[in-house]
This record gives C-alpha cells, sequence and structure tokens, in this order.
C-alpha cells in the first residue's frame, strides 16, 4: 500500500520586545536566575495581567505578513495546567477568540511551490525554565529541579498551520519560510538554538488518497532545521513501519532524541488533559480596529516571498533570487544600488552574494557595515563589460576598494590592473607567441581546440595578465584561420 | 465619647481638638478591650500604624493635608497584599507569607495618610458568609458574640462596628462586603466594578471581586470610596474615563426619584423583622417624596445558581498558583505533583477546597457547556433585567440579607443554607453595578438590619443619595453594647 | 438532575491529594449543591452571551516599557526551598 503523510506545525515565536507580556520585567535580560521578575510574572497573590501593546503590534505584523484574517474581536484565555514552570498554574493564552484567523505562505521545495494553509495565529505567554538536577541531597538522594523564572511572561507567538504538509522536506521548507518572515519584521530573535523560535511537528499517515485523517502525533524538541525534517521523516517512517506490521498508531507527544536520531515516547503532562479554558476575566477585549492593522499593515517591511518575485521580475533566475533575498540586509541594500547605479542585475547580484558575502565572512567585522558604495560595485561591473579589467583582477579591484584605496577606476589604474585592449598590441604579442610556438599553431589550424587555451595562456603571460582575454583569443582565431 | 466618624474626626483632627496620635490609641484600646471576644483583627501592625499617626500629626500641623482619610485609622481585610506586613486570607496556605508589594489601594491609602491599624480576619481566600471559614479561627458579632458577623468581610465590618477602625475595606464577590456590614449594623458598599483596582487583592473571582468601604456612615463611605477609586494602570479591568463625584447627591433627598422594589427578594426564606422593616423603609422613602413601584427581575431566582458556577470557575484557577514553589506553605512529596497535591489538600480548608472542585468540574470536559457555559447565559440574562428595570426606575432596593446575624456554628454543615446568605447581593456582583446596604434598625432579638439600594453603573451618586436619605429617614444610632462584649 | 462526578479525576485535575473518605464527603456535598446549580437550565431562551466589562472597557494595554524587578533575595526569601538564586522543587515525574 502507498502512504501518505499528513503534516501540521505549530510554530512559538518568542518576541524581542523591551518587557515581558503582561509585566514591566525586561526581556532577554541576562543570565542570573530570577533576576527580572515581578509579582505579576511570579504568579504573586494579587498581581495582575496587562497586555504589552507592541507585543500586539508585532502578532498583527506576523499575521499580516502570513496573509491571515485579523478578528476584529479578540480575547484572552486560561489555559489550566499544574507545572512547576508555570507560576500561576494557568498560561494566559487564546483559546475560541485567536488575534489572527487563516493564512497562508508559499514554500517551495525542488522547484515546486506548495501553499501552506495556516490555521491561526495566537498571543500567549512563555513559562520559566527548569533545570533538573541530581544532588543526593534532600530526600533519601532525590534529584531536584531547579527554577528560573526570568523567561515567565515573555510573549510568545503560536502559529499553527493546517495539516497540509506532506513531506519532511516541505516541513523543512516551511519552517525556515516561517523563520525568514520573522526575522524580516524583525519582531524576534528567531534563533533556533537559543529557542527564541521553536518547532512541533503533528504527523499522521493515511492510505494515500484517503479522506480520513489518521491518529497523529506530536513530535518536539527539533531545534535545527535539520532536525526538524529528520525527526519528521522518521515519525513518518515509523508509523508506517507500525502500521504496516499490524501495530496501531496512539496518540501521544514523542520527543526527539537528537544523538539517536529517533523520537522517543513521553509521559503526558496531565493523567489526561483537560485544559478548562475559559476567557480570562482579568483582561478585557481587544478590539483590532481598522486604523490599527492599517498602522502596522504600513510599517511592514518587503516580505521575502515578494522580494523574490520581485527580483525574478527583474531578470534573476529563481535559485539566485532566493539566495539573494535570504542574504543580510546590507547585502541586499548594495544590490539594489548596484544595480540603480546603472550596473546588470545578475552581475549586480552574482558580486553581492559571491566575492563581497565571502570578504563580510572572511573579514567578519562585528559590523553590518560594507565599505562599498552601489556606484563603486556598479563602476568595477562597468570596467569588467568594457574590458578594462579582467574578470580576475577585477576581484583584485574590489579588495583595494573594501581596503579603502579608493574608487574602483582608481583602484585598477593604482594597482596596474587595466587590460590591454589596444589590437594593435596584442596582435603584436600574439603574432610573437605564435612565432614562438609554430607546432601549437599547426595543431590549432588540424582542429585541435585544446591548444587554444595553451596559446592564450602564453599570450597572457607575455602580457602579465593584462590582455584581454577575449581579444587574445579572436586575434588568435583570426591569425590561425588567416 | 461617642464612636467617632470619618467627618467628624476629620474636623477635629484638623480644629486641634483630636491628634490622630489620639485616635490611635483610643482605637488600639477599644481593640484591646474586645479582640478576645471579637477576633476583627488577624495581625495589628502596632508600630506601623503609630509611625503613620505621627506623620499625619506633623503634617497636618505644617498644613499638609492629604484629604479626608488623613490620620484615620483603617482596617485592611487580609486579602489586600501589604508590603513587609503578613497577609494571609486566612489560608494555612499563606502562612507566613510576607508580600514584597502593596495593592492599589494600601498606596492610596498611605498617600491619602490613612493610618493602617492591621489586617482583618476573613472567610478563607474571601469564600464564605460568616467569617467562621478562617484558619486563624472565627470572627464574632459585637452585637452578639454568639453570633456570626456575616462575610466574608466580616473582621472589617466588626472592626467598625466595634470601633477597632473608623473605617475597612472589604471585597465583595457576592455580598462579602453588603451582608456583614448589614449584620453589624453598619455601611457597607460595593462600587461599580472596574471602578476600584484590584491589584494586590487576591483574587478570588476576577470577574466579580470589587473592594469597598464598610463605614459607620453613608458619608464616610463616600469619603472612602473618593479616595480609592480611580483609574489604574496595573489593573486591565479599570476604568479610565470619567469618574462621577460621589458626594454629589448626599442630602439631597428622594423627592421625585423612582424607587424599584425587587419582586423577587422578599417573602419565603425572609425573616418577618426584615420583611417588615424593609417594607416600612419603603414606605418611608415614599413619603419623602419617592415614586415607589414593584419591579419583577425573574433571573433572579437563577442568580444564585449561576454565581455558583461562575464564582468556583474562576476561583479554581485564581488558588491554582497556591503550589507550594514560590511561597507560602509546603508539605513535601517525592515529585513536584505529589508535593502540589499535598501541600494544597493540607493548605485548604474545606470551603476553599469544595468550591475549588465545583468550578475545576465546570469547567471540565464535558460538563462545560451545561454549567459554566450555561451560568454564563443567565449572566448576561440578569444584566438584560437590570438593564429593563432602570428603564423604568432610578434605584433598585431590597433587603440586604434575607436573616439578621446567625449564631455560629449554624450553617457550617449546610454549605447551600450558607449559600443563600448571598442571595441579595449576588445580583449586582454578576451585573457589576454598585449596591449599598445601609442599616436601618434592630430586630426583635436586637440584631441589627439591613437595606440594600442598587444603581446602575457608575451611578454611585444616585446610589449615594439615596442611602443617604434611607439613613436619615431611618435614624439608626444604636451601638452594640461594648462593655458586654468586653466582659 | 442527579449529576455524575467523577471525583477523583477533579481533584487530580485540581492537584488536591484527598484521602478516599474526603472525595466521597466532596463529592456529596457537590452533587447536592450542583443539582441546585443545574438550575441555570431553567434559563427560557438562549440570550447571547455578554459578560464583557461592565463599563465596556476594551484596549486595556501598555507601553512596552521596563520597570525594574523585584529583589531577588526578598523573593526567595518566602520560597519554602531555594538554592543559589533558584528556587526548588523535587523533580517532575516526566522524563
Ligand atoms: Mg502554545
Ligand atoms: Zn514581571
Amino acid at each position: 500500500m502507498s502512504w501518505e503523510s499528513v503534516i501540521g506545525i505549530e510554530v512559538h515565536v518568542e518576541l524581542a520586545t523591551r518587557s515581558k507580556m503582561f509585566c514591566g520585567c525586561a526581556v532577554g535580560f541576562g543570565e542570573e536566575p530570577n533576576t527580572s521578575i515581578c509579582p505579576t510574572c511570579l504568579g504573586l497573590p494579587g498581581a495582575l495581567p496587562v497586555p504589552n501593546e507592541v507585543a500586539l503590534d508585532s502578532i498583527l505584523a506576523i499575521g499580516l505578513a502570513l496573509n491571515c484574517s485579523v478578528a476584529p474581536t479578540s480575547v484572552f484565555h486560561r489555559k489550566n495546567y499544574f507545572y512547576a514552570d508555570l507560576p500561576k498554574n494557568y498560561q494566559i493564552s487564546q483559546f475560541d477568540a485567536p488575534i489572527c484567523g487563516e493564512g497562508h505562505l508559499d514554500v517551495t521545495v525542488d522547484g515546486h511551490t506548495h501553499r501552506v494553509g495556516i490555521e491561526r495565529a495566537h498571543m500567549e505567554e512563555d513559562t520559566g525554565k527548569s533545570t533538573h538536577v541530581g544532588d543526593g541531597g534532600r530526600i533519601h538522594g532525590a534529584s531536584s529541579t531547579l527554577l528560573d523564572f526570568n523567561r515567565a511572561g515573555v510573549p510568545l507567538v503560536e502559529i499553527v498551520s493546517k495539516p497540509e504538509i506532506h513531506s519532511a522536506a516541505e516541513a523543512r521548507a516551511y519552517a525556515q519560510g516561517l523563520r525568514a518572515v520573522v526575522a524580516e519584521l524583525g519582531v524576534s530573535d528567531a534563533r533556533l538554538e537559543e529557542g527564541s523560535i521553536r518547532f512541533d511537528a503533528n504527523v499522521s499517515i493515511r492510505p494515500a488518497g484517503a479522506a480520513t485523517l489518521g491518529t497523529k502525533v506530536e513530535v518536539k524538541n527539533m531545534n535545527s532545521f535539520r532536525s526538524l525534517e529528520h525527526a519528521v521523516q522518521y515519525e513518518i517512517d515509523r508509523q508506517i513501519e507500525l502500521v504496516e506490521s499490524g501495530g496501531v498508531v496512539v496518540q501521544e507527544t514523542r520527543h526527539w532524541d537528537e544523538e539517536a536520531s529517533l523520537t522517543r515516547s513521553m509521559r503526558s503532562k496531565e493523567g489526561s488533559s483537560d485544559y478548562r479554558y475559559f476567557a480570562e476575566p482579568d483582561l478585557t477585549p481587544m478590539e483590532m480596529d481598522e486604523a490599527w492593522v492599517e498602522r502596522v499593515r504600513a510599517a511592514l517591511p518587503e516580505l521575502p516571498a515578494k522580494r523574490v518575485d520581485r527580483y525574478v521580475a527583474s531578470g534573476l533566475d529563481g535559485s539566485m533570487a532566493e539566495v539573494l533575498s535570504g542574504a543580510g540586509a546590507p547585502i541586499r541594500e548594495l544590490y539594489e544600488s548596484t544595480v540603480a547605479g546603472g550596473a546588470d542585475a545578475r552581475s549586480a547580484a552574482n558580486w553581492v552574494t559571491g566575492e563581497i558575502t565571502a570578504w563580510q565572512r572572511r573579514e567578519d567585522t562585528g559590523s553590518d557595515q560594507i565599505p562599498l558604495t552601489g556606484t563603486q560595485l556598479a563602476e568595477l561591473i562597468g570596467l569588467i563589460d568594457d574590458g578594462k579589467v579582467s574578470t580576475s583582477a577585477a576581484k583584485e579591484v574590489l579588495n583595494g576598494v573594501l581596503a579603502g584605496e579608493g574608487d574602483p577606476g582608481e583602484v585598477a589604474r593604482e594597482r596596474d590592473l587595466i587590460q590591454i585592449s589596444d589590437v594593435g598590441a596584442i596582435e603584436a604579442a600574439v603574432d610573437a607567441v605564435l612565432t614562438d610556438n609554430p607546432d601549437a599553431l599547426s595543431s590549432l589550424q588540424a582542429g585541435e581546440e585544446k591548444v587554444l587555451g595553451f596559446l592564450v595562456g602564453q599570450v597572457m603571460r607575455a602580457t602579465q595578465g593584462k590582455a584581454d582575454p577575449k581579444l587574445v583569443n579572436e586575434v588568435i582565431r583570426a591569425r590561425a584561420s588567416g | 465619647m461617642d464612636a467617632l466618624n470619618i467627618a467628624r474626626a476629620g474636623e477635629m483632627l484638623r480644629d486641634g481638638s483630636l491628634t490622630a496620635t489620639d485616635l490611635l490609641d483610643r482605637v488600639l484600646k477599644t481593640a484591646a478591650d474586645t479582640e478576645a471576644q471579637i477576633h476583627a483583627y488577624l495581625s495589628i501592625d502596632r508600630s506601623g500604624a503609630l509611625e503613620a499617626a505621627s506623620r499625619a500629626d506633623s503634617e497636618l500641623a505644617s498644613g499638609v493635608d492629604r484629604g479626608p482619610l488623613h490620620g484615620i485609622p483603617v482596617a485592611v481585610k487580609d486579602n489586600m497584599v501589604t508590603r513587609g506586613l503578613e497577609t494571609t486570607a486566612s489560608s494555612q496556605i499563606l502562612s507566613g507569607y510576607v508580600p514584597p508589594y502593596d495593592a492599589t489601594v494600601v498606596t492610596r491609602l498611605r498617600e491619602g495618610g490613612a493610618v493602617i491599624v492591621g489586617k482583618t480576619n476573613l472567610d478563607e481566600f474571601a469564600m464564605g458568609s460568616s467569617t467562621e471559614n478562617s484558619a486563624y479561627g472565627p470572627t464574632y458579632n459585637p452585637w452578639d458574640i454568639n453570633r456570626i458577623p456575616g462575610g466574608s468581610s466580616g473582621g472589617s465590618a466588626a472592626a467598625v462596628a466595634a470601633g477597632s477602625a473608623l473605617v475597612g475595606l472589604g471585597s465583595d464577590t457576592g455580598g462579602s462586603i453588603r451582608q456583614p456590614a448589614a449584620l453589624t449594623g453598619v455601611v457597607g458598599m460595593k462600587p461599580t466594578y472596574g471602578t476600584v483596582s484590584r491589584y494586590g487583592l487576591i483574587a478570588f473571582a476576577s470577574s466579580l471581586d470589587q473592594i469597598g468601604p464598610l463605614s459607620l456612615t453613608v458619608l464616610d463611605s463616600a469619603l472612602t470610596l473618593q479616595a480609592i477609586w480611580g483609574h489604574d494602570p496595573l489593573d486591565a479591568t479599570s476604568y479610565r474615563g470619567e469618574y462621577p463625584d460621589p458626594l454629589e447627591g448626599i442630602g439631597k433627598g428622594v423627592d421625585g426619584l423612582r424607587v424599584g422594589v425587587v419582586k423577587e427578594l422578599a417573602g419565603e426564606g425572609y425573616e418577618p423583622d426584615v420583611d417588615e422593616r424593609v417594607s416600612s423603609m419603603v414606605e418611608q422613602l415614599r413619603t419623602a417624596g419617592a415614586e415607589v413601584v414593584e419591579v419583577s427581575l425573574p433571573t433572579f431566582e437563577i442568580a444564585l445558581s449561576a454565581y455558583y458556577l461562575i464564582a468556583p470557575a474562576e476561583c479554581s484557577a485564581n488558588l491554582a498558583r497556591f503550589d507550594g514553589i514560590r511561597y507560602g506553605l509546603r508539605e513535601e512529596g517525592e515529585t513536584t505533583e505529589e508535593m502540589m497535591s499535598r501541600t494544597r489538600a493540607a493548605g485548604f480548608g474545606p470551603e476553599v477546597t469544595r468550591r475549588i472542585l465545583l468550578g475545576t468540574y465546570a469547567l471540565s470536559a464535558g460538563y462545560y457547556d451545561a454549567f459554566y457555559g450555561q451560568a454564563q447565559r443567565v449572566r448576561s440574562a440578569i444584566r438584560e433585567d437590570f438593564a429593563r428595570a432602570y428603564g423604568q426606575v432610578d434605584v433598585l432596593v431590597s433587603p440586604t440579607s434575607p436573616t439578621v446575624a446567625f449564631k455560629a456554628g449554624e450553617r457550617t454543615e449546610d454549605p447551600l443554607a450558607m449559600y443563600l446568605s448571598d442571595i441579595c447581593t449576588i445580583p449586582c456582583n454578576l451585573s457589576g453595578d454598585p449596591a449599598i446596604s445601609v442599616p436601618i434598625g434592630l430586630d426583635f432579638q436586637g440584631l441589627p438590619i439591613g437595606f440594600q439600594v442598587m444603581a446602575p453603573a457608575l451611578g454611585e451618586p444616585m446610589m449615594y443619595r439615596v442611602a443617604s436619605a434611607v439613613e436619615q429617614l431611618a435614624g439608626f444610632d444604636a451601638r452594640p453594647d461594648l462593655e458586654l462584649v468586653a466582659g | 438532575m442527579p449529576v455524575e462526578i467523577d471525583i477523583a479525576h477533579v481533584a487530580r485535575l485540581a492537584r488536591l491529594g484527598l484521602t478516599d473518605t474526603e472525595l466521597e464527603h466532596y463529592r456529596g456535598q457537590l452533587s447536592v449543591i450542583l443539582e441546585h446549580a443545574a438550575r441555570v437550565q431553567e434559563l427560557e431562551g438562549e440570550p447571547e452571551v455578554n459578560v464583557t466589562h461592565p463599563l465596556g472597557v476594551v484596549n486595556a494595554f501598555r507601553p512596552d516599557e521596563v520597570r525594574p524587578s523585584l529583589d531577588r533575595e526578598e523573593v526567595l526569601g518566602q520560597a519554602p526551598d531555594a538554592r543559589d538564586g533558584f528556587f526548588v522543587v523535587p523533580p517532575a515525574l516526566e522524563l
């Protein structure tokens, strides 16, 4: 039998606001435990929550970027469950009236673009962190758990996809696309390793073509895109194998074990989870009127998908457009200003994603600044197009410009890298080489094309690399056929 | 000296015939004489109060006037957190807990120069109608120490009735200010929901809880309200618009006002003396020029049922934070879950346990719609009933409690009977509207009877106007015999 | 209308470690109270649920401004068990 996998992804995005979701405690404040805490985020008796307006702007930005509908009225709910890292033993979250409703994100795998539906995006608060330690201490050598509430109450946006993802590769592409959007919006650090963006996958299988969904298993604990892809693939394979050998998939939560490369069943949090959601009485409804939504929409940056389209329209091929779109803002800005300076889009893209990105990595200046203007890069590309410098010499010119030696023209002259494009001078050099290598000339005339390279090389050497190789080529061919 | 009220003491503090320190001494002396019998306070902050009183004296002497509460001894119900002062909400689970912050109302009292005498007893987490559900022992009624003072703000009510404070703060979730006020012969008022900050009030049922004053007079009530209400950015449910002047209508009489008598809040289950006193007050209002009509609010019949689903549901979540981790009691266990379960079983008294179970059940899968969901529908319908009624009348009136103070222990074994104590007060919690209880006389046993005046949201000026007329018409000036109390 | 109550399940959801005797006691009381509470079903019609703030407060937000943290030692001083700046609890069952 052939199987179809059905995957939905839940993403938790920690917002990079200054203060927490419902209190004024600093977010991302140092490493010392319990140093960013107050009555509200510690759940002290009597404390009350008040929502952070910037966090709400952020979820609206995320929703709009993911083409979600925005609810005119939305409310917070309490999600009730006991857990040591949850100070109030309920999480302020959203239930049946989330801020953002249906939307979608287009993902491309192997050149095929697939639209993944988004179910909703809602606002909630993060939990504290618990660290399990064995300490041979208090109770008959029992271990214990240390609790730090610095993270408790940090704003989280949960984005839930529809079960419209059908392979591990698509799951990965969706996660990457989503991360790119969030990073572009600047609303989160969106770092997987640090947990500021976290992905859980709901995986099920069904006979290909079946209309109903199979039993889903929630897979957690993936902290890289690679592990997300592996975990989903593992889970698909595990379920197929299980069902084919007569077993039944049980609804459960499984942890991805990166080292062992497998998922493991977790014991559930409550005997049976019953979150007893009800509207949070400490908070009043949110009304997202048009003025608010439009204010957020107007402030949205250009999003990756739109940008890729624009790049493609301006002449880049799809994969270059993706690479450039995924590059940092300084690289993209340099690209834009280079094209504005008159350079060809493809050449500009090649330079900024190639040499200049490599330079950035090599130098690692700690700053985003690139000491090169679009005008300068456009000039450099012009020098190549006009045959004034060779492509290899151009790289040297670039280094000179980046080192602050001046504009490309100046650097090329100073470093003596201007190509010889004077036909007379090149003919003289070619003739000298042909005279010294009569055998090679005959071979070329007899149709042995590979000799051409050798002859061009000789001419380049004789001119210390300054001859325009295209011209040299033409002259040699003319002599051989003449 | 007679029992001093805020208005009179305020004059004396300003004309030099009384100092805040003397006033505090007097209050502390009364406490010393009566506490053994009444047990209104869980703790008295003698040194903090003395300091506040002497500061008030020097400020007033140098012309700094912080308003009507300046130098006035105030009792604070122990479910409002006080920085550096133990706050237990009468629960074992918070035994020894010293909060690191002040509730907003406490901050306002301090800024207003009030002298906080101490923290008063309550039914554990404000759940109860008799102040018997306290882990630290019950409070008794100054009018008869074999009887309860009502609850849950029974400590503040008893302190004001006995004179061990000039005014008290209480909280009212289903009648917890008004019912004890009625049972102890003082004035108790629940403001419009959202007008007094709940920040720092240990939550029982967040959508119903509201802090308000217990005082000797209607004027004192309005003066205290004025000092504690107003927008608080720390409470997201705090009202941000214009606040009316609560003093505006006091003393203006009821001539031409339309007074609605609630049909459903009389008859069966109401003590004859209560019914009789309330009816005669209604007649007095009519004589004073009010247009009196009977109004029917049929949903009141099921308000109690809705309340006993909504309040426990919210409390089941509000009290989840008491888990033995960050503060209060802990009973050890091998795992977090075991520790939490043991702590909570040991730390909560029976009434709190009952309500947590009730609320957990009402919210749980499969029962939500029939119970909690339906209760919310009833709540909506009650609001509609009120809106219809206020289309016809300016205020609604009723008894505050169907009975006078009952004997200690009389209802502790029968939760439902206890819950019926709040039948007259609960509707205004469900609607969020203001209501006040004014003492209007004594029953045949010499126990106080309260008269409730309800008004639409932000209708405090109208409510106080009618309440002050009721106060004047009743001419109630009886005081409990403290010689008897002191034994 | 007699009300069915799985009291042990409810107590576990609420993290109340009650004995069997206590559970039975509360089950009995709850069923009496719930029978009374079930009167909410006597409501005529199905009014729309409108239980929002009586004064219509909406959009009560705060600016994204940082306020100082509480003093850690003062806070941990109230904890039943604390160590090295952390609150300490016995291990969770999970993992
Ligand atoms: Mg979530
Ligand atoms: Zn905080």
